[in-house]
């Protein structure tokens, strides 16, 4: 127990920040992701065949790959990238894109595949009559979307939006492998410099399972909430 | 492009097999762990969901890291014929693996056998089948056939989990992505050509299943 206390002496303070780490880099992915879900799911419901080729591609590709070779690519390849576009407009330092942005993009793009196929799924099952209902009331397309299909959808995915926090949380870990000092990372540190590493990589699990446990307590809340009157 | 296309398919050999030994230990894991689940007694039920528990609310990574830097540390393992084992980075990633796919495998398959209409073994029942007879011949094959599109989608998650044995030095298909990454400076070219692979891995698993679900799928 003395490992865990605060201060100097032991890894109390750093596990703590590092955790809070995870929570931040979790936060910020599902936002990224939920951006990319509403580009995409818009691309994957639409009519043209283009666009719902386009849709299906990102859909497809970042859930068959493995999150580690994303995480990888935007890592080793992000920097290159940034520089090379700093080269056209006449920048030739190095770059160093932060780990924090790199590793929330990655995660965030994988999180948003999963979000364009939960909104997906949601917005088909809202019953067809409520379109026509709402064409028949002379609604504009764009008033449609955000009065009376949007907020059906969002209630609609609460639970299944839930799973997919579920995976953003536990994929947060595989940032460690950039350097983030994230729960992950901080147990590594600790458990090369006190060569105990069966207790670190256990405070972790139990560090995991009580982000999973609380989040999905406030989760089951808000659908609570938001499910009253069906 | 070409050049590094060998010493990646090389990786995807030794994915291929983690995948398969995993999945083959994580399937007699998961059958034995949603027996227990559906177990009447509370204490075994409870133990099996603790395991299920714990192994879906970590991520992979922290159980890959408590198994091969974790066990290690314990002495009196070290001392035991178990060291033989978990001395290697591969079969700590085999045992990790399995215990995890193992984990997501009972609760698919205890949903399967929940969702069993009761009409079914009460009309094995009447009709003076034991209880090992119906659960052989009834419950188990209808279970196996309800879960298959599931079970579809954990092959997939534990072939892309897979790719985190590169993690603990195996030179799988990460692996080598990262060592060809290394040596070239070409991140595009490694990891995109390894992107290929892993996707059309996916793609032959996503049509198997599709086929076993056309020919053993179970309408109720």
């Amino acid at each position: 127990m003395e490992l865990l206390s605060f201060g100097n002496t032991g890894w109390g303070d750093e596990l703590f920040f590092a955790t809070l780490m995870t929570i931040a880099v979790s936060i910020a992915a599902m936002a990224i992701g939920f951006l990319f879900a509403l580009i995409f799911t818009p691309l994957k419901l639409s009519k043209n065949k283009t666009l719902n080729i386009i849709g299906n591609c990102y859909t497809t590709i970042i859930r068959g790959v493995p999150e580690l070779l994303v995480i990888y690519l935007l890592f080793f390849g992000g920097t290159g990238a940034a520089m090379y576009v700093a080269s056209i407009f006449g920048y030739d330092g190095y770059i160093e894109i932060n780990a924090f942005i790199t590793g929330a993009l990655a995660i965030g793009i994988i999180s948003g595949a999963y979000s364009t196929e939960v909104f997906r799924g949601a917005i088909l099952s809202i019953d067809k009559g409520q379109f026509e209902a709402s064409k028949v009331l002379g609604i504009k397309k764009n008033i449609q979307f955000y009065k009376i299909i949007l907020p059906q959808m969002l209630r609609l995915s609460i639970p299944n939006l839930s799973n997919v926090w579920q995976i953003t949380l536990k994929d947060t870990s595989l940032i460690s492998v950039t350097g983030l000092v994230e729960i992950m990372r901080q147990s590594y540190i600790a458990a090369g410099s006190t060569r105990d590493p069966l207790f670190f990589y256990s405070v972790a699990a139990i560090l995991y399972l009580m982000l999973t446990f609380l989040s999905m307590k406030l989760i089951n809340k808000l659908e609570m909430k938001y499910s009253k009157g069906y | 492009m070409i050049s590094i296309f060998p010493s990646l398919l090389n990786g995807a050999v030794i994915t291929f097999q983690l995948l398969v030994t995993s999945m083959f230990f994580g399937l007699i894991i998961g059958l034995i762990f949603a027996i227990l689940r559906i177990n009447k007694n509370p204490i075994i039920n409870k133990f099996a969901y603790g395991y299920s528990y714990f192994f879906r609310g970590t991520p992979l990574l922290v159980q890959l890291y408590l198994i091969y830097y974790g066990l290690a540390n314990i002495e009196f393992l070290r001392n035991s014929f178990f060291w033989v084992i978990i001395k290697e980075p591969y079969w700590c990633a085999i045992i990790a693996f399995s215990l995890n796919t193992g984990a997501y495998t009972s609760e698919i398959l205890r949903s399967a056998f929940q969702t069993i209409k009761k009409g079914y073994i009460e009309a094995a029942q009447s009709l003076g089948v034991t209880k090992k007879i119906t659960f052989y011949r009834i419950q188990l094959p209808i279970a196996i056939k309800q879960s298959l599109p599931a079970y579809g989608n954990e092959i997939i998650l534990m072939l892309k989990g897979t790719s985190l044995a590169s993690v603990i030095t195996i030179m799988d298909l990460m692996g080598e992505a990262r060592k060809v990454n290394v040596l070239t400076f070409k991140p595009f070219e490694a990891f995109i050509t390894a992107g290929i692979i892993y996707l059309f891995i996916t793609f032959i698993i996503h049509n198997i299943i599709k086929y076993l679900e056309k020919k053993y799928g179970f309408q109720t």
